[in-house]
């Protein structure tokens, strides 16, 4: 069951390498090079060295009692990515593909970001590693996340604006596979979701599967048994998809993805791809999309700049598809009231993304009985929101 | 499968002349002009005429064909409305039409309902450009169950020679061989490393190879001419098409441009 994706990459119907023609030995030497460090070893042990003494790993589930106690259903734990190097899920990705650029002996890396996260977490790489880093961000994007474009900038990277489309994070992927086409030979594209041409969403599920791998030994030694559910929100997916993966064989684990449901999914102004898109070609894969009757591209809508794309994760269209994993949505009026209740009830300020997925367990939490465990990835932390929600408030800070 | 690709190559050779086959957006700025534009290109010596279908996320074209695409989704340009400006042109030109479309955009339509649309329409060729040959099979039976159009497939500088066979293979009317590692709209500067590997591709085929990205002066496609069939000529005009299309000399500008693009390949 958990064997996708098949040799041609594809999970299912959804997947494959839908890239241009330059771009494609470079497609093949990634999954060669990949397949070849996935059964090394040697290169496992770096990788685990570097989760342990870089990224701070393995970061702690807990038990959230307050939350737990106010919600009054089921027991609530976090699996806690926010306490990662530069604070997010994001940096386990990028920690296995820059070793992974070191052993294709490329020297620059490219990369887009959407919330930042990504970026930042490319940039903190690169200085690590001592890798050349241009990072492409819409310009609406850099407007709503500044002090990560500040960031990525003090990590020594070149931040690059992009300002086709609708300046978010798709025309950000799109510059990139522009750049990636033009400097092939040199020039490793560390994307930062499980998106993109195959093999970027297997290697990347498998980098970020370390959330869920853990999650599991955790719970089952602190509450003795597997949780009822997981919950996770779903941008590209590959937070949600580190966590669940390990769990797909436990089949009375119960999945909940979360997307973004923006202004509410019938005001058309979300990022909901599984409430309003269809299968679809866009960045290399197939996939669940969110187009107009013509095949164009709809413009998405989230108050979360790490949620707003139009695609998602190949594989997790494929578990949409087979009912594995089901997948719902929240508003940014509730992820902004979540965001609120677990910075005030746990002393936790979420990433807006991450609120997302605690407005989906203060949703479930209460219709769950209090000896059920539900287990969710807080996949980010809020610092890098704070001035954005002090606008929207209207607070000068 | 002959077709009218195939039987234009074949008469250029016999008068031992090159093809010229420049590429416009269809709809930009509007379908009445793409129509008037085909016939101009036409009329000024255009072998072939590749008419691009916008697509919001083009990942292998530059800024001037992405914002020529903006334009075109601006001005309202559906599938369905370009094949209405094909269905037109038939009745007044029979010169070989190739669409360039992303895949989700034929996807959208259905790929057997694009297929059969485009061959009563008289589309002849299609390239596709996030579409590998890895990829095709489902695209390659719908256009033989529907009896075209053909697709052309592309090489580029980073093909290996294991990919060349095989794009050899699956390749109808001509190779489209990307003259260098990037988007369109790029500059071209090493001609000698594109004419070693055109010539690595007509050691292993006798189909006709033509050459496209980053060729913007006749100069140039006059140079590449001297070894490679056929020269594609895009971003330069559709850039041309942008500056000028509100001139009252517009249409007369285009066929000179043409025609003095056609004069470096004879």
């Amino acid at each position: 069951m958990a064997n996708w994706p098949n040799k041609n990459g594809r999970f299912g119907q959804f997947g494959g390498m839908y890239v241009p023609e330059t771009l494609m030995p470079a497609i093949h030497e990634l999954d060669q090079a990949y397949r070849k460090i996935k059964s090394d070893k040697q290169f496992q042990q770096e990788f685990k060295t570097c989760l342990k003494d870089f990224v701070g790993r393995p970061t702690p589930l807990y038990f959230a009692e307050r939350l737990t106690k106010t919600l009054g259903g089921a027991k609530i734990y976090l699996k806690r990515e926010d306490l990662c190097h530069t604070g997010a899920h994001k940096i386990n990705n990028t920690v296995g593909q820059a070793l992974l650029t070191r052993r294709m002996k490329k020297k620059r890396v490219i990369a887009e970001t959407g919330a930042g996260q990504h970026g930042v977490a490319v940039a903190t790489v690169a200085a690590m590693f001592g890798l050349e880093a241009e990072i492409y961000m819409g310009t609406e994007d850099m407007e709503r996340q500044a002090l990560n474009v500040f960031r990525m900038r003090l990590l020594g990277s070149k931040v690059t604006g992009v300002n086709a489309g609708s300046r978010t994070l798709k025309d950000a992927i799109s510059e990139a596979m522009r750049d990636w086409t033009t400097n092939v030979g040199t020039t490793h594209y560390l994307l930062g979701s499980v998106l993109g041409a195959h093999p970027y969403p297997m290697m990347i599920r498998d980098f970020q599967a370390v959330i869920g791998k853990e999650a599991r030994k955790q719970i089952l030694t602190q509450a003795g048994r597997l949780p009822h559910c997981l919950v996770a929100c779903v941008g590209g997916g590959s937070n949600s998809m580190g966590l669940f993966y390990p769990f797909i064989k436990d089949t009375k684990v119960k999945m909940v993805g979360v997307e973004a449901g923006g202004h509410g999914i019938e005001s058309g102004e979300h990022a909901a791809r599984f409430s309003g898109g269809r299968p679809g070609v866009l960045h290399g894969t197939m996939t669940y999309l969110l187009q107009d009757q013509d095949g164009q591209v709809n413009p998405t809508h989230s108050v979360s700049a790490g949620l707003d794309y139009p695609a998602v994760g190949p594989e997790h269209s494929f578990y949409h598809d087979s009912g594995r994993i089901h997948y719902t949505s929240v508003t940014d009026k509730e992820a902004l009231e979540a965001f609120d209740l677990l910075s005030q009830e746990e002393g936790i300020i979420p990433a807006l993304e991450s609120s997302h997925a605690v407005a989906e367990v203060v949703k479930l939490a209460p219709t769950m009985k209090k000896n059920q465990i539900l287990l969710m990835n807080l996949s980010g932390r809020g610092d890098k929101d704070v001035q954005q929600i002090a606008r929207m408030r209207g607070i000068p800070l | 499968m002959t077709n009218r690709i195939q039987q234009t190559f074949e008469s250029l050779k016999g008068k031992g002349e090159k093809a010229l086959i420049p590429y416009i957006m269809a709809g930009d700025p509007s379908l009445e002009v793409t129509e008037s534009l085909v016939l101009a290109l036409a009329e000024g010596g255009a072998d072939l005429i590749e008419l691009g279908v916008p697509f919001s996320d083009p990942i292998a074209d530059g800024p001037v064909i992405q914002q020529a695409a903006e334009r075109a989704l601006q001005s309202g340009t559906t599938l369905q409305r370009i094949f209405s400006t094909v269905r037109s042109l038939r009745t007044k030109t029979q010169v070989p039409l190739i669409f360039m479309a992303y895949y989700n955009t034929i996807l959208a339509m259905g790929l057997e309902q694009f297929c059969t649309t485009a061959v009563s329409a008289g589309v002849d060729g299609l390239i596709v450009p996030d579409l590998p040959p890895e990829e095709s099979d489902a695209l390659y039976q719908a256009m033989r169950g529907a009896g075209g159009p053909v697709i052309i497939f592309l090489l580029a500088p980073t093909s290996t020679s294991q990919r060349r066979i095989e794009v050899i293979k699956r390749t109808h009317g001509f190779i489209y061989y990307v003259s260098l590692t990037g988007i369109t709209g790029a500059q071209l500067t090493d001609l000698t490393q594109v004419k070693k590997n055109v010539q690595a591709i007509q050691k292993k085929s006798k189909k006709p190879v033509a050459v496209g990205f980053g060729i913007s002066t006749p100069e140039q496609a006059h140079n590449v001419a001297q070894f490679a069939d056929g020269v594609i000529i895009g971003s330069a005009l559709v850039r041309t098409i942008a500056e000028q299309h509100q001139d009252p000399t517009f249409l007369s500008n285009i066929k000179n441009l043409t025609d003095n693009f056609k004069s470096a390949l004879r």
